[in-house]
């Protein structure tokens, strides 16, 4: 698809040019990693950020399928008493630490570990190579949405050691809802993690500023945007969506603190307010959240579905526009998750019929990606078993998305377990699926070594196997009757939960084996070349070395069917 | 592919300011959270952060606009900077969105659940609001008078008169001091407090971040005024100076909205102050 022109040596323009002007120099350790501007080394400090991150939220779940695996009170006072350093505890605090739980692992697994990884790390990796570009339009604006990430961090981790409302931490849930948030967590606990919440989001505005501005303006010569890669694609809906959505948010969560600290009613209906509001203005910001999640995602699948079927992908401007209307009616679907809020009848069936007609371009996206392979010379590297993990555990999500969309049914199933079966079925099987797709993708492309294709399969099928006992059953404890966001249940629940639990432990095994595959690329991996997965990937990131130079395309590439004139 | 750069993008040196400046605003928002909640040291962290967030973007800006004048910033860079900058305003109106959205709400759909509101708008405990069409009239004449000022400013820098763009700048200026020193006495004699009711959060809460919004143009004028003092900008290139500019129009237009429809339309029918 596209070649890399000759690297001919013109001098520089100007003497400022020359001081960093050398492809492979590099700075110092420090200077490299805390003062960095490239856009590859952010992208790497992004995707280990994450993995970091992902350990603290994934710990955070593990103790609550330790709690959830039997009925009754497990672990928690154990936990609630280690975190107060080992004062003892009433049993308030302890089922306050529950709510601090739920609250930190959805905080973290959204905003820290899902957006770091895809957008972040990947996009800031391979959005300027795919689109022949030397770096990001703002390379320093680059470092300071990743530091205001890894702050915002900082602020959420604080928020865990400050007085709350119960007891320690915000026990807010991740949706900071009101008057929870306001009037029922006193403490500066919820404080440090609604700033945790304006740090990230700044910085991911800012990111969303300079992933459209290098999308629109660095497209190298030839490079038009219904040739750039579906990961450009993907990114740059992306970004729209952060940058419209995000700010939203940022006004609902100041309505938060003023209402706090500074005697506002917006959300308190003794002057007026109205918590329901809050619902609103958070969910305008959250249901686009939901897929700036998740169309990264899908952009890693078409690239990878089209590398190992040797083939385009299928409706190439289809996957594309189908992207962009996901992105647009994601906007106006808002209130399908306020559903028992006391909605009119028909506010409930205008977001039912809106929300199912996102049903349609995602259908186009699973039938495109099985159309894509229709007829392909398949290849079934780990990557390529990771994406075909990926198009059927988003499909079943997709499926009881479907279902949920139903205002009808939804008054039924809001807030139990179905629900929480439904979101991580799309997210931490399908979010995280194509994560780990897109790192097998990558990673020796990214870090210069090999990692085990072996052990990424085996990784595969345990990972696979662990996470639909996780949550599968989630579906029928939802069906059931089981209510989300509470540490017991009546033992008539124990069955499946405890499976689920066990589920956990499977899932767990297989983080185990991705640590494992690092460690065997560090010791033994063997360097890969420039093209390693072969003629199926066309993309430009597969014309430069392995890892790429310091600085690549010093000399912009030609996208080769482009008419120049040298 | 190592030797010479041949393109026009700016590929910049490794940088302390963004870390220092996350690092600032983490300082900041937590010195918040302690001054808030009366904590011991609050107030000295809450200093400690307003501090290094200024410094840390003084030097930021400092660096770039030393890097405009190395000649960085060719035509490429100077459109990723309007990109930018149009990107950045349109976050700002979605901001702004935020708070239209919950002023409507309870404008549109007055509460009858308490008596402070008792289904009215203005609400049943707003004894009387601003009357529109004194000060905040005025105020909508100076920020539009502020918006062809800044336009002479620049008609003045394209034409190379650059004592026009100077005076220009310096009418912008005041007339947007003067506005914010308005709101000021405005907030101070306003016959309703901060919060309490839905009343008073959504007037003070938008037009309190249109008038943070105001200072902040402000400040963007001054440097440009500043900078045409030094003898920065050229008829061809000043985007320093258009940013400002952009900015203030916007700034100009929420306030519109926010007059229309917070002032005129929002305290309609009820008694004036």
């Amino acid at each position: 698809m596209a070649t890399t022109a000759h690297p001919d040596h013109h001098p520089a323009h100007d003497d400022a040019h020359d001081l960093h002007s050398h492809a492979d120099h590099k700075p110092s350790f420090f200077a490299r990693w805390f003062m960095s501007t490239n856009h590859k080394d952010i992208g790497t400090l992004y995707l280990i950020f994450s993995i970091f991150a992902a350990i603290i939220g994934g710990g955070i779940s593990g103790i609550m399928r330790a709690e959830l695996a039997e009925p009754g009170i497990q672990v928690l006072g154990w936990w609630a008493q280690f975190l107060g350093g080992g004062e003892a505890v009433d049993f308030d605090q302890t089922l306050h630490l529950w709510n601090v739980l739920i609250s930190a692992h959805g905080l973290i697994m959204v905003f820290f570990v899902v957006m770091p990884a895809m957008i972040g790390g990947f996009a800031n990796w391979f959005v300027p190579i795919m689109i022949g570009a030397p770096d990001m339009a703002f390379p320093r604006m680059n470092n300071i949405s990743f530091w205001l990430t890894f702050m915002g961090f900082c602020s959420l981790m604080i928020s865990a050691f400050m007085p709350g409302g119960t007891g320690t931490g915000a026990g807010t849930g991740w949706t900071v809802y009101a008057p929870l948030s306001t009037t029922g967590s006193p403490g500066p606990a919820v404080d440090f993690a609604i700033f945790a919440l304006h740090l990230a989001g700044a910085g991911s505005i800012m990111g969303a500023i300079n992933f459209i501005t290098t999308i629109f303006n660095m497209r190298a010569p030839g490079m038009t945007l219904h040739k750039m890669p579906l990961f450009v694609w993907s990114v740059l809906v992306t970004a729209f969506l952060l940058l419209l959505a995000l700010p939203v948010l940022a006004a609902a969560i100041t309505m938060l603190l003023t209402d706090r600290n500074f005697g506002t009613t917006f959300f308190d209906p003794v002057g007026g307010g109205d918590p329901v509001l809050y619902q609103h203005l958070f969910w305008f910001f959250g249901h686009p959240e939901v897929y700036i999640m998740i169309l990264p995602g899908f952009g890693i699948i078409s690239q990878i579905v089209s590398t190992f079927s040797r083939k385009p992908v299928f409706g190439y401007l289809g996957m594309a526009y189908a992207m962009v209307a996901i992105g647009v009616v994601g906007f106006v679907v808002w209130a399908h998750h306020m559903y028992t809020v006391g909605l009119s009848v028909n506010e409930k069936m205008y977001f039912t019929a809106a929300t199912m007609i996102i049903a349609v371009p995602t259908g186009i996206k699973i039938f495109s990606w099985i159309a894509t392979m229709w007829g392909g010379s398949l290849e079934f590297k780990s990557p390529m078993w990771w994406a075909l993990g990926f198009i059927f555990l988003f499909t079943v999500g997709g499926v009881t998305g479907v279902v949920l969309a139903n205002g009808g049914v939804d008054d039924n199933l809001h807030d139990s377990y179905y629900v929480v079966a439904h979101f991580h079925y799309v997210l931490s099987l399908g979010a995280v699926t194509a994560m780990f797709a897109g790192w097998y993708y990558w990673f020796p492309k990214m870090f210069g070594r090999w990692h085990s294709e072996l052990l990424s399969k085996i990784q595969f099928v345990i990972f696979f196997i662990g996470v639909n006992l996780v949550f599968f059953p989630m579906h029928f404890l939802g069906m059931q009757g089981m209510a989300r966001r509470y540490p017991d249940y009546t033992p008539a629940f124990s069955y499946w939960n405890h499976l689920s639990s066990v589920g956990y432990v499977i899932m767990a095994i297989s983080v185990g084996v991705f640590f494992l595959n690092i460690i065997y690329a560090i010791v033994a991996g063997k360097k890969p070349a420039p093209n390693y997965w072969g003629e199926g990937a066309t993309t430009l990131e597969w014309t430069l070395s392995s890892p790429p130079p310091f600085h690549q395309f010093e000399t912009l590439p030609e996208i080769d069917d482009h008419a120049h004139a040298h | 592919m190592a030797g010479t750069k041949n393109h026009d993008y700016h590929i910049l040196p490794t940088d302390p300011w963004p870390f220092l400046l996350s690092f600032s605003l983490l300082v900041f928002t937590s010195g918040m959270a302690m001054f808030m909640h009366e904590m011991a040291l609050g107030t000295y962290v809450l200093i400690a952060g307003v501090i290094g967030v200024l410094v840390a973007m003084y030097s930021w800006f400092s660096n770039i606009i030393k890097e405009a004048r190395a000649g960085d910033h060719t035509p490429v860079v100077q459109l990723h900077l309007r990109y930018a900058m149009i990107l950045f305003i349109a976050s700002e109106v979605m901001f702004f969105v935020g708070w239209f959205w919950a002023f409507f709400d309870f404008a549109l759909f007055p509460t009858t659940l308490t008596e402070v509101v008792d289904g009215q708008w203005p609400p049943a405990g707003i004894e009387a609001v601003m009357d529109p069409f004194d000060l905040p009239l005025l105020n909508t004449l100076i920020l539009l008078c502020s918006g062809t000022t800044v336009t002479w400013a620049h008609h003045s820098l394209i034409h190379g008169d650059r004592d026009g763009l100077k005076k220009g700048l310096w009418l912008t200026i005041i007339l947007g001091l003067i506005f914010s020193g308005v709101q000021a006495y405005e907030y101070m004699h306003a016959p309703f407090p901060f919060g309490e009711n839905t009343y008073g959060s959504a007037f003070y809460m938008a037009t309190g971040f249109h008038g943070a919004h105001v200072i902040i143009g402000t400040i963007m004028l001054i440097v440009a005024l500043v900078r045409s003092y030094k003898g920065d900008f050229t008829p061809r290139q000043h985007f320093g100076f258009e940013a400002a500019a952009w900015y203030w129009h916007f700034v100009d237009v929420v306030w519109l909205f926010l007059f229309v429809a917070v002032y005129v339309w929002g305290g309609w029918g009820a008694p004036v102050h």
